[in-house]
């Protein structure tokens, strides 16, 4: 039982850009965030004893050799994709109860815009746990990419539920709102009607220009600790009160679910409510991971906010604004934030948590939630609170 | 027919993969079958999610299903593809109980349903490879 035993005590993260590239390595960006999380942890590098890196965007050792992590006794990196960080916290929360580690570096980020990588995804099939079958299977039928194997989802849920485009709209609207409260989100400035939402080119059918993330250089990254160690240190802790990792079935392939609509997070936030002890109406706030709109609604009735069929209603009429029933992604989201793989969700939870959020702030917040998507729709759910 | 050089990423004809795209050049869609417990399965693997038995059979499909969910590709995420737009991707529930992902072909997008009946259509896309694409049951009456 991982309930309250475990607390984030630092967070950091780069500022985020798109042209013309952040100009530095995808190590130095990671080990910007990392260094501003230590320190605002109020530790040194070489505190660090444990690392969880993203997939595919280095190796523990290497973050050690640079930290000066002189004796680094965990390392591990979760395969979930963009349900990485909140799996790892996850993982870093079980190292440090059990005594594995004391301090524990998860650091994420990439040249998303400016690098390869994005762009060139179809290149980059190799950290897929299916990566094989999509290529066998998916890629020679022209489905090479995210938004169109997600797509498929989103229209099975339109067919089955009568979710709209107007509804995936205003998930769009709703983070770019926020955006506009958020100085470092690259959409502040930019605000969204309903009218331009709809008017924004089909990528996928029924997937939008404006339901797709952003492809951002940064990095973001936080340090989990034990409650008895986090007293100790400068921040004020925010307690991982609980925690879930799933996987739908099968993980690896996409088109013979028995239930379509199933994710990880379908089994992981019952999992994680009951570790808490509240349900997900005593949540404050939530921060989903939105690499497309549709996947936030569906996370919101996977996770439980709603009936599986009504996130569609649930999302509408400022639902998912500040000043709704649950605001979510205050940050803007990888949608009009920055894409930085989920890391910024778990940030953006415990600034609001911690109340520095400033005009974004949810007033009196005291619980939050993080969600992570990844892959082909493994999940993670953290619930946090001050 | 002229020579050009077939660009789009294909399968790669190895393992139990290369043995269901082996079944498509040779004219026939065939599905996984557990000699076990009798059931279908598709994506291929090596032994029944369903009963844990090794033994199994390649069973010809019937080639018909219906569309079981689909997506209108209007911009292309990978270049070789960016002359097909736009184009049917769908997922097509066989008569057999399996799903896999394909192309409708010759299909305008606003005709796409889900439910909507389709038959296979096997096309050779070079002299090694052969694709199952599906093609509306209507256009064949």
């Amino acid at each position: 039982m991982l309930k309250d035993q475990a607390c984030i005590v630092g967070i950091g993260e780069t500022p985020f850009c798109r042209k013309p590239g952040s100009g530095m390595s995808e190590m130095t960006l990671q080990l910007k965030a990392a260094t501003a999380a230590t320190a605002d942890a109020g530790l040194k590098g070489s505190q660090i004893d444990g690392i969880l890196p993203f997939p595919a965007l280095g190796r523990a050792e290497a973050f050690a050799g640079a930290l000066g992590c002189e004796n680094l006794r965990f390392s591990a990196t979760l395969h979930l994709g963009g349900a990485a960080p909140v799996a790892a916290l996850r993982a870093a929360a079980m190292a440090v109860v059990s005594g594995t580690a004391s301090h524990v570096l998860i650091p994420g980020g990439w040249n998303g815009y400016s690098g390869a990588r994005a762009r060139a995804a179809v290149q980059d099939m190799n950290s897929l746990p299916g990566a094989a079958i999509a290529r066998d299977f998916y890629v020679p039928f022209g489905m090479t990419a995210p938004p169109q194997w997600y797509a498929l989802m989103a229209r099975r849920h339109m067919h089955d539920y009568g979710t709209t485009h107007e509804q995936f709209g205003a998930v769009a609207i709703a983070m770019r709102k926020h955006a506009q409260l958020n100085p470092a989100a690259l959409m502040c400035g930019k605000p969204l009607t309903m009218a331009e939402y709809l008017a924004s080119p089909m990528i996928a059918d029924p997937y939008r220009l404006n339901d797709c993330c952003l492809e951002t250089d940064g990095a973001a990254a936080f340090v989990v600790t034990t409650v008895a160690r986090a007293r100790d240190l400068g921040k004020q802790p925010i307690y991982l009160m609980g925690v879930g990792v799933g996987q739908p079935y099968p993980a690896d392939e996409i088109t013979n679910r028995r239930d379509f609509h199933r994710t990880g997070l379908t089994s992981a936030a019952p999992e994680a409510f009951r570790m808490a002890g509240i349900a997900p109406a005593d949540v404050d706030f939530a921060q989903i991971y939105d690499c497309f709109t549709f996947e936030v609604i569906q996370q919101i009735e996977e996770a439980g906010f709603c009936k599986r069929g009504e996130g569609g209603a649930f999302v509408e009429h400022g639902g998912i604004e500040l000043g709704g029933r649950l605001p979510v992604n205050t940050h803007g989201g990888l949608l009009s934030q920055a894409h930085v793989l989920g890391l910024s969700h778990v940030v953006e939870a415990v600034r609001q948590l911690r109340g520095e959020c400033g005009a974004r702030q949810v007033q009196n917040a005291e619980i939050g939630v993080v969600t992570g998507w990844g892959d082909f729709g493994d999940g993670a759910i953290a619930i946090l609170r001050r | 027919m002229p020579e050009t050089k077939y660009a789009k990423p294909l399968p790669q004809m190895e393992g139990l993969a290369g043995e269901f795209y082996g079944h498509c050049k040779n004219g026939e869609l065939r599905f996984q079958r557990c000699k076990c417990c009798g059931a279908f399965r598709h994506i291929p693997r090596e032994i029944c999610p369903e009963c844990n038995a090794f033994d199994w059979e390649w069973a010809k499909s019937s080639g018909s299903g219906t569309v079981y969910t689909w997506t209108v590709v209007e911009r292309a995420l990978h270049p070789a593809f960016a002359s097909d737009t736009p184009y049917a991707a769908v997922v097509v529930e066989m008569a057999e109980g399996v799903r896999l992902l394909s192309q409708v072909v010759d299909c305008p997008p606003d005709k796409l349903r889900i439910g909507m009946p389709v038959q296979l259509e096997l096309r050779a896309m070079t002299p090694e490879v052969t694709l199952p694409f599906f093609r509306r049951l209507i256009d064949n009456q």
